[in-house]
């Protein structure tokens, strides 16, 4: 397992040093803090529910151009060959890749940290429901970067990459929002599909297994496709 | 070292690698050549362990492709054809990062990396981005990589391919002297190459492999046909046919085009073991015809090598 640290360790300072990585990182925090406080101050309430209600769309797209490059690049440049000569497994190269762009993902989020001190110092916070958010919100973060992951293992371009990683996840936001042409015996369990709904839950402060165990799944079969996706190269 | 047996490879349909046997000892330089498209980077990956066999068997030492491929990996270096690097990385960087997965400890990692540099000759590059190297360097960050755990066997893709002469005179020296110690199979379809750096040369053609022993051997079973060439002044063919016929070895006797109108140019194909140069030059003294040129071709590994690899 310790090639999994060093590969975390390559991409994670992969990400640090592209100029790429400021650029989504600035187009998130510009996008989240505009509609959050563009709003804010009309609704005249202490909480960051806007910011979190946001949050998955803004992820659906943001979450696959950081994962996009992690497969696809190696494999039109050729580095898959060498990386996989090397005395490393498909599932050390996928979980190094994959930690990587989670912990990027939290690096991400960091700053937004200001907006739960900002609002607190304008009116009594309800810290219970930021805390959830952000558990929600690691989540959410990890679950999408295993579905750019298998996204990225699928193609050599990275364009590619992006635009079925994002199909995916917008998707997952927004299938509980399309249930009103449905039957009323399969709403729950499209319902249960969502990932803006499982997101909802825990940002509204409540911990329930089944939330969590939704995002540990979707991670899972994106991080498992990933490794069939290698397996069929070789 | 290492055996082959019966490895065969499909891509989809297609057979790029076709029941390939093949035994490597312990210290032998071993070249693959080819023509392009002939299976030796196919051969190479799945050696690696980086393809999957469709069918065979590949052993290193004790172990097996398959179930021990973790363990070959970590005794085999190998350098990709054209080493494709990570591009953003700086040199130092990239052989620590390598150094790290091949588990070498902190002392002895700097140690080896300092000792790689010098052995490469990449002491002043050690701080530049990969991208941004030379083809030339960039082989030998790529060599330095393979090389990073001193593996037991040295796996090598083209690894001259691209580099001016200097580059591939620098190369070809650091893969002699590495190979004092180290069992090294290399690919190329440069001939001289491999004539000059390999112990043994096995020619891959069509995914099957279409000779197979040292650069001596190959000659010598591909037959001993030699031809002499020789043109006269003052003489006329069919008498030159006659005294010629006398001399024992000589297959076929023919008239060339000329390339002046004066002389008589003649290929004699010689099948015989024996030098027959002297008694052809005492039938020509005594015939007294003017003798202008004079020269014998044996089979190089270029003939060879066009003669098993031809689409028919």
């Amino acid at each position: 397992m310790r090639p999994v640290i060093h590969i975390f360790k390559r991409e994670f300072s992969a990400y640090m040093v592209s100029p790429v990585a400021y650029i989504v990182i600035s187009v998130f925090l510009i996008i989240t803090g505009w509609f959050f406080f563009a709003t804010f101050f009309l609704q005249n309430q202490a909480s960051l529910r806007n910011f979190f209600s946001l949050l998955p769309l803004v992820f659906s797209f943001i979450v696959p151009a950081i994962t996009m490059r992690l497969l696809s690049e190696e494999f039109s440049v050729g580095s898959y060959e060498t990386l996989l000569t090397l005395p490393v497994t498909f599932s050390d190269v996928i979980l190094g890749k994959f930690l990587a762009a989670t912990g990027f993902t939290a690096v991400m989020l960091a700053p937004t940290l200001l907006y739960p001190l900002t609002v607190s110092a304008l009116g009594t916070l309800d810290w219970g429901p930021v805390l959830g958010g952000y558990i929600g919100a690691l989540l959410l973060g990890a679950s999408f970067s295993a579905i750019g992951l298998l996204a990225s293992s699928l193609t050599r371009n990275q364009i590619i990459a992006f635009i079925v990683g994002t199909a995916i996840c917008f998707s997952l936001c927004l299938i509980d929002k399309m249930l009103f042409f449905l039957p009323q015996s399969l709403l729950g369990f499209f319902e249960y599909l969502g990932a803006d709904f499982h997101f909802q839950n825990i940002a509204k402060g409540i911990l329930d297994t089944r939330d969590i165990l939704y995002f540990i799944s979707v991670g899972f079969i994106g991080l498992y496709g990933a490794h069939l996706a290698m397996q069929e190269k070789c | 070292m290492i055996h082959v047996e019966n490895l065969t490879r499909y891509y989809d349909d297609f057979c790029a690698v076709d029941g390939i046997h093949l035994n490597v000892q312990k210290g032998e330089i071993l070249g693959l050549l080819g023509p392009n498209g002939a299976g030796k980077t196919t051969t190479l990956r799945m050696l690696t362990g980086y393809l999957q066999p469709s069918a065979g068997q590949i052993r290193v030492k004790d172990f097996t492709i398959g179930p021990d491929t973790l363990e070959i990996k970590k005794r085999i270096g190998y350098l990709p054809e054209s080493a494709p690097l990570y591009h953003d990385m700086i040199v130092y960087d990239y052989l620590n990062y390598v150094a790290d997965i091949r588990e070498l400890n902190n002392e002895k990692k700097q140690f080896r990396i300092h000792e790689l540099a010098q052995l490469c000759a990449l002491s002043t590059v050690m701080h530049k981005t990969i991208g941004e190297l030379s083809k030339g360097f960039k082989q030998r960050v790529g060599l330095a990589h393979a090389l990073m755990n001193d593996p037991e066997i040295l796996v090598l893709d083209e690894p001259t391919s691209g580099l001016d002469p200097n580059q591939i005179v620098e190369i070809r020296e650091i893969i002699r002297k590495i190979g004092r110690e180290k069992t090294i199979i290399l690919s190329t379809h440069i001939l001289s190459e491999a004539e000059a750096t390999c112990d043994r040369i096995a020619i891959i053609h069509q995914g099957k492999i279409v000779a197979d022993g040292s650069t001596q051997s190959i000659k010598q079973s591909a037959g001993r046909e030699r031809t002499i060439y020789i043109t006269l002044d003052n003489a006329d063919f069919a008498s030159v046919r006659q005294q010629l016929e006398a001399v024992g070895g000589i297959v076929r006797i023919e008239k060339l085009a000329p390339s002046d109108a004066n002389f008589l140019d003649i290929k004699l194909s010689v099948s015989s073991d024996a030098d027959i140069r002297k008694d052809i030059y005492q039938i020509i003294r005594q015939a007294d015809w003017l003798l202008l040129e004079f020269h014998q071709e044996t089979q190089t590994l270029e003939h060879i090598f066009r003669e098993l690899t031809l689409e028919n």
